[in-house]
């Protein structure tokens, strides 16, 4: 680490305004605050110092997630030899997973990383730091077949239209990762619909064995065969096929509870969701008029990619209702939105990406007659005070 | 009676040269988005939309203006309308009746020219007060304004998204699915073509930074 440290004193100066490499600023200080805490402080006026930049706060979602990651990569390997029929060790599925799931992350960070630095260079901005947790998140929610290429687009379209465009971090309207998941949705549905897209192998011509299904639990859910559901406690755990991070409600629970103890991730949205997915479940409960609406509310919270998005995707700080009114309802509205579109709607099998872009576009609204209504409040009070 | 013009003098040039690029109608203006949504999924429906606009806006730019004098103003924009629409029923039935396909795929948007902003705004901006002559060359102008980011727009809907121009199949000739190359699905779908639009506006106003609005 000393080394490194004094490595980057000694080629800090080419980098330094009126230096060779100047042009190169955002790149070289980017991968210096990556390493190293910043040293710099304002020189006017009082600032409220604190260790919590952006860097600090992504890493603990990148943390939160590693359960996600880690599961997500056993499951590969489990559900790859469930359908060969083959008994394998723990590690022997682990590191069949992690191989197939390396080339995922590698394209992912490699595009996205490169245009945003590209851009931030172009346009003399500090490299940030979101695309850290988008990458990864972006890895989670596809399908482990996605052929790369196809993974490539999806990324520099969600950076670029979804995210520069509007000016880069912290100002985009869309969450980046469902962005580039909803573009493979809507560009190659072959590739991530379907019940053979979610165990490795299966698309590419894998035999699988007869009593095994590559079916999701919506899908199966959807076709009306509630009595082949896997059982709850399967869902709980993700032995399960599905996007590569979303299976497991029991590691994004971990995730959770490190985002709600560090305050990074709003307890409010994820508890108001929660309320709304059940709602909606309960409602539809009521009116049971297909099998899949007899689905108990409680059981839609553990299937698909419900908790997974209302943990780590619609709590984006960026895309979600900034005041705390708005959180409630923003929340409640994004599990209500989620279930209905899941059960009501054939043509999407899973209604949380689209129900969280949905509520993502509304966000600002809903916080601008949060914050109208407040000021209207306080006005009237303040008129009682004059008379 | 002034010294007479010549027919090409600059400032008639500049009637068509403008809205090819510094005023186009679609990227600078933002008029005709809808039917640029609509019908750029491929290229032949894009070029007879671009050519049907062409023939409306002339012949009505230069009716308006000849009648210019005698229209009274409170009722002009009635006036505009009915010699829109006739141009429009003429262009349909002719569409109808020797590009049957097209017109089919056009459907409803062959129609719908009598409600595009670019014909209206152009009637009540350049004809009602210019010659029949500008008025015609500032109709060719605009029209190719539009129909050029519509060709543009089609060309690349219609390739990635359906791997072909004009129907022939580009993207299987060149093999490029024998190595797992596949159609985009969004190209199809009406949020590709604003994008792409976006884009083009993009791509435009970084040549030409006088077009960035100021905040």
């Amino acid at each position: 680490m000393k080394a490194l440290r004094d490595f980057l004193d000694k080629v800090k100066p080419h980098f330094e305004e009126g230096g060779k490499l100047h042009m190169f600023h955002s790149t070289f200080e980017a991968f210096e605050t990556l390493m190293f805490v910043p040293d710099k402080v304002t020189t006017q006026g009082s600032h409220i110092r604190d260790h919590i930049d952006m860097k600090r706060s992504m890493i603990v979602v990148v943390f939160a997630l590693i359960p996600a990651t880690l599961f997500g990569m056993w499951n590969i390997g489990h559900q790859h030899f469930l359908a060969l029929g083959q008994e394998v060790s723990f590690w022997q599925a682990f590191t069949f997973g992690f191989l197939k799931m390396l080339p995922i992350l590698v394209v992912t960070y490699v595009v996205g990383l490169g245009i945003e630095v590209i851009f931030s260079q172009l346009r003399g901005h500090e490299v940030n730091e979101g695309f850290f947790v988008s990458g990864l998140l972006i890895a989670l929610i596809v399908p482990v077949d996605i052929p790369l290429w196809m993974l490539a687009l999806a990324v520099a379209f969600a950076v670029i239209i979804g995210k520069e465009v509007f000016g880069g971090t912290g100002m985009n309207i869309l969450n980046p990762a469902l962005t580039a998941r909803a573009f493979l949705f809507f560009s190659y549905p072959a590739w991530i619909s379907g019940d053979e897209v979610w165990v490795a192998g299966l698309k590419h011509g894998l035999q699988a064995v007869d009593s095994f299904s590559g079916a999701t639990p919506l899908a199966v859910a959807a076709a009306g065969k509630i009595d082949q559901l896997p059982s709850a406690m399967q869902m709980f755990i993700g032995t399960v096929p599905g996007s590569i991070g979303e299976t497991s409600t029991v590691a994004i629970l971990l995730g959770a509870l490190l985002l709600i103890y560090t305050g990074i991730g709003s307890w409010k949205i994820m508890l108001s969701a929660l309320a709304g997915g059940l709602t909606m479940g309960l409602l539809l409960n009521l009116f049971a008029a297909n099998p899949y609406m007899e689905v108990p509310a409680w059981e839609h919270l553990i299937m698909g990619g419900f908790a997974f998005g209302m943990v780590f995707m619609a709590t984006d700080p960026v895309t979600a209702a900034q005041t705390e009114t708005g959180k409630w309802i923003y929340g409640f509205l994004t599990g209500f939105l989620a279930i209905l579109i899941r059960v009501l709607n054939p043509a999407y099998p899973e209604g949380v990406m689209l129900a969280i872009l949905l509520m993502n576009v509304f966000a600002p609204l809903i916080d601008h007659y949060v914050i109208e209504a407040n000021i209207k409040r306080r006005l009237k009070r303040a008129k009682v005070t004059v008379q | 009676m002034s010294e007479k013009e010549p027919l090409f003098s600059s400032k008639n040039l500049k009637l068509i040269t403008d809205p090819l690029n510094t005023n186009n109608p679609i990227t600078v203006q933002v008029l005709g988005i809808c039917s640029a949504l609509a019908i750029t999924v491929k290229l032949e429906p894009a070029i007879v939309m671009a050519l049907s606009v062409m023939a409306v806006l002339a012949v009505s730019n230069v009716v308006i203006s000849l009648l210019r004098k005698s229209i009274p103003p409170r009722i002009r924009i009635i006036v505009q309308l009915v010699v829109i629409a006739s141009m429009v029923i003429l262009v349909d039935q002719f569409l109808k009746a020797f590009a049957y396909d097209v017109s089919k795929q056009l459907s409803v948007f062959v129609g719908l020219i009598i409600t595009n902003c670019i014909i209206m705004g152009r009637l009540e901006a350049f004809a009602m007060a210019n010659k029949p002559w500008p008025s015609f060359l500032d109709a060719i102008g605009n029209a190719s304004g539009y129909g050029l980011i519509l060709i543009i727009v089609a060309f690349f809907r219609e390739l990635l998204g359906s791997g072909t121009l004009f129907g022939y199949p580009v993207m299987e000739k060149i093999g490029l699915y024998n190595i797992g190359y596949e159609n985009n699905g969004l190209m199809i779908l009406p949020p590709m073509a604003l994008i792409t639009i976006g884009i083009i506006i993009w791509v435009q106003r970084s040549k030409n930074r006088q077009l960035i609005e100021e905040k």
